[in-house]
């Protein structure tokens, strides 16, 4: 069993949960993931890391209330146990691993949509950290579903928020704010996007015209998230890859986007009835 | 009594067992088991033990079935494995110890599966006190995986006295007798979780949701003051064809429908996981996993089909599983082999294109090779395909351990007593094989806890 030590609503239907589990804190890299499950009857349900603290042992995770698990969860206050957590699952960021002067010379660009903002905290964090300079774009429906730009703040170079409906920040997509940021003359070596599938893919065919190397983070059906079930299988570059094992992280201009997202949607139905028995 | 009949087992029904997720298998009575112990020789020489991977004394605890001393056949039985209700049903006995019963040479040999299954069970309802907790020798040992052969060597070495942790990636216990092999086989909350409770009663721990390799590294864990690890982390990557339309909506691998019917429990209503399972399913494959995935489908309600490329004769499948099959009205597509998955314009399965086959002459494994039969296309609809060609090994724990030698199949190259080619580092079951059986891994895990022993106190 794993302690809530912490809850936090962030907007309307998002909240952070702090959940003891000093081993992943311990191994936690930027670009892994954690499985969740709520109780004995649960799924395991994939989540990101917004955050980890070696020190106290704990993790962040960002949930955005969808369907019956993490409807589930949302009742969960600090104090209450989780059945099972488990992580951190998948390969970590690229740039991990890269030479770090290297890594210095590169103009690199967040951008993050929705509760995909809460994955991208850790990467800004590690890479400012290590001296690293980075914009971020953040985007949301409206000014009340904007997260963590307190937290961002600290670490992005240039913090961009965008929204739907205009009520902050810049008035519209991720995409046209990082259009005109590369009008304006900004230059970038590389993108990493992570967010809901449909942004990803319009990121990634903007960054493919304009020349942008971009990684993308993805987040497909999972049963075990350790390799054992391919139901997460994506293709990428005409090759079938496990999300699991192989990502979360892939080229985005490789990877076939719609096959991703129709797979995605493969439960809906079943996920629905689980509903309405709740 | 005929000395060449065995007594017959209960069953359920095919017609209402195809419908119940509940055991297939009813096992014999107290009268039975003794009739049926008292069919075996006692043969002096026994050949029947030189065919159990883990030589349990059969003959000494037939013996004691046949005299009606039943608590002392479970001792003699519990002295060499700790798994045997799980073996008694999974292992295949027809290849094993019942091959080699004298009596096979003229009639059926003794049912040794089945006395070992009674024998357990009896243990279990009667609770027989198994294992004591033994004193501590003070070395401590790391298992990695709580499968068949984790389980097996943890508890061998927590009777020599070692503190035992196994390390397991899931959030049960058990591996493939939990997430792979269906409850109609082999039931979870009885058979399998008693098992594996008398391992807490040999003093080993048994920690959850550490996947080595993610969550802690095999360097780590010595670190943590473990003498020796043992890798016991199974063969769990599916194997997918490479024909058309295999990422079609409606394609599962075989361990992606045993998961989230087996260990996420998604044919209760009272658990969260969804499964699809549609009105139509293809099977492809024809082992045990293809059966258990055929026969579930069949009670989640659809009809089935499994697709094998060669003839009923090369099934892979324990004899016992496809006559089940067959009894439970699974279809079988002999000689046939699936070219594409159609799919429809939401990109879910319409149809699979198969073509038929012949044998040839015999490939490297010894078995005709099927070759195709040009024009001989056809198609069968279906709305569901699940894929069930076998496993390979996870890579997490060779891409996560420096000097840990892995062959070009991606298993780790271990000796027949489960030494790797670090130090201190042992491995077994299908992480070392390949995909293989039950009994296999455990045989591996008995032996390299042995192997373990002589290393720890040098």
């Amino acid at each position: 069993m794993y302690k809530i030590v912490e809850k936090e609503m962030l907007a309307e239907n998002i909240y952070s949960m702090d959940i003891l589990a000093p081993r992943v804190a311990e191994s936690a890299q930027p670009g892994q993931f954690v499985i969740v499950i709520v109780d004995e009857e649960g799924e395991r349900l994939p989540l990101t890391i917004c955050d980890y603290d070696v020190e106290k042992g704990t993790v962040q995770i960002v949930v955005q209330t969808m369907g019956c698990s993490t409807k589930k969860l949302e009742k969960k206050d600090a104090g209450d146990y989780l059945h099972s957590f488990v992580g951190p699952l998948g390969v970590p960021s690229e740039y991990v691993h890269e030479n770090l002067e290297e890594l210095k010379k590169r103009k690199m660009v967040f951008v993050a949509g929705g509760v995909g903002t809460a994955p991208t905290f850790p990467q800004v964090r590690w890479l400012a950290e290590k001296g690293i300079d980075v914009d971020v774009i953040v985007g949301a429906k409206s000014k009340d579903k904007v997260i963590l730009e307190e937290k961002l703040s600290k670490y992005a170079k240039n913090l961009y928020i965008c929204t739907d409906d205009g009520s902050y920040g810049f008035h519209g997509m991720v995409t046209a704010k990082l259009k005109e940021l590369v009008e304006e003359g900004k230059e970038y070596d590389q993108c990493i996007a992570i967010g809901p599938m449909i942004m990803m893919k319009f990121v990634s065919l903007l960054t493919e015209e304009l020349n942008i190397p971009t990684v993308v983070s993805l987040n497909p059906i999972m049963v075990d998230g350790t390799g054992m079930c391919g139901a997460c299988r994506v293709t990428v570059g005409n090759e079938t890859k496990f999300a699991c094992v192989d990502g979360p992280e892939f080229d985005a201009h490789i990877v076939d986007f719609d096959e991703a997202m129709q797979r995605q949607g493969q439960y809906k139905k079943e996920e629905c009835a689980i509903k309405e028995e709740i | 009594m005929d000395r060449f009949t065995r007594i017959p087992v209960a069953e359920q029904d095919p017609k209402i067992r195809s419908t119940n997720f509940d055991e297939v298998c009813l096992g014999y009575t107290k009268e039975e088991a003794v009739l049926e112990a008292k069919r075996c020789l006692q043969c002096k020489k026994p050949m029947c033990v030189t065919g159990c991977p883990v030589s349990v004394d059969i003959p000494g605890f037939i013996g004691r079935l046949a005299e009606e001393d039943f608590e002392g056949a479970v001792h003699t039985l519990f002295k060499h494995t700790s798994l045997p209700a799980v073996c008694g049903r999974v292992c295949p006995q027809e290849n094993q110890c019942e091959k080699h019963c004298v009596l096979a040479n003229k009639g059926d040999a003794v049912s040794i599966g089945k006395l070992e299954r009674f024998t357990a069970d009896y243990a279990r309802e009667n609770k027989v006190e198994v294992f004591k907790k033994p004193e501590l020798n003070g070395h401590k040992v790391a298992v990695v995986g709580a499968g068949p052969s984790g389980i097996t060597c943890a508890g061998e070495l927590a009777k020599k006295g070692y503190k035992v942790t196994v390390f397991e990636a899931l959030h049960k216990p058990g591996g493939v007798l939990v997430y792979g092999i269906p409850e109609f086989r082999l039931p979870k909350e009885t058979v399998v979780k008693s098992e594996i409770d008398n391992l807490s009663k040999l003093g080993v721990t048994i920690e959850t949701n550490v996947v080595v390799g993610r969550t802690i590294t095999i360097d780590e864990i010595f670190e943590e003051g473990f003498e020796a690890v043992y890798i016991a982390s199974g063969a769990g990557l599916p194997k997918f064809m490479g024909i058309p339309g295999e990422n079609h909506n409606g394609v599962f691998s075989a361990n992606e429908f045993l998961t989230r019917n087996n260990l996420m429990k998604a044919f209760r209503k009272d658990y969260d996981t969804p499964i699809k399972v549609g009105d139509k399913v293809a099977v492809v494959g024809g082992g045990n996993v293809a059966m258990d995935a055929a026969r579930t489908a069949k009670r989640l309600g659809a009809d089935v089909y499994v697709i094998y490329r060669r003839t009923q004769e090369e099934l892979p499948a324990r004899l016992e599983e496809v006559h089940h099959a067959i009894e439970e009205g699974i279809i079988f597509e002999f000689l046939t082999a699936p070219i594409e998955i159609k799919g429809n314009d939401d990109g879910w399965v319409s149809s699979i294109e198969c073509i038929r086959m012949e044998l040839g002459e015999p490939d490297e494994s010894g078995r005709r090779r099927p070759i195709e039969i040009k024009g001989s296309e056809f198609t069968i609809d279906v709305d569901t395909v699940i894929m069930s060609l076998g496993t390979s090994p996870n890579p997490l724990i060779s891409a996560t351990t420096k000097g840990l030698e892995v062959n070009k199949r991606q298993c780790i190259v271990a000796d027949e007593h489960g030494q790797t080619s670090r130090d201190g580092i042992f491995a077994g079951g299908d992480i070392v094989t390949g995909a293989a059986t039950v009994i296999l891994a455990m045989g591996a895990g008995k032996d390299a806890a042995e192997a373990i022993d002589k290393y720890v106190r040098g």
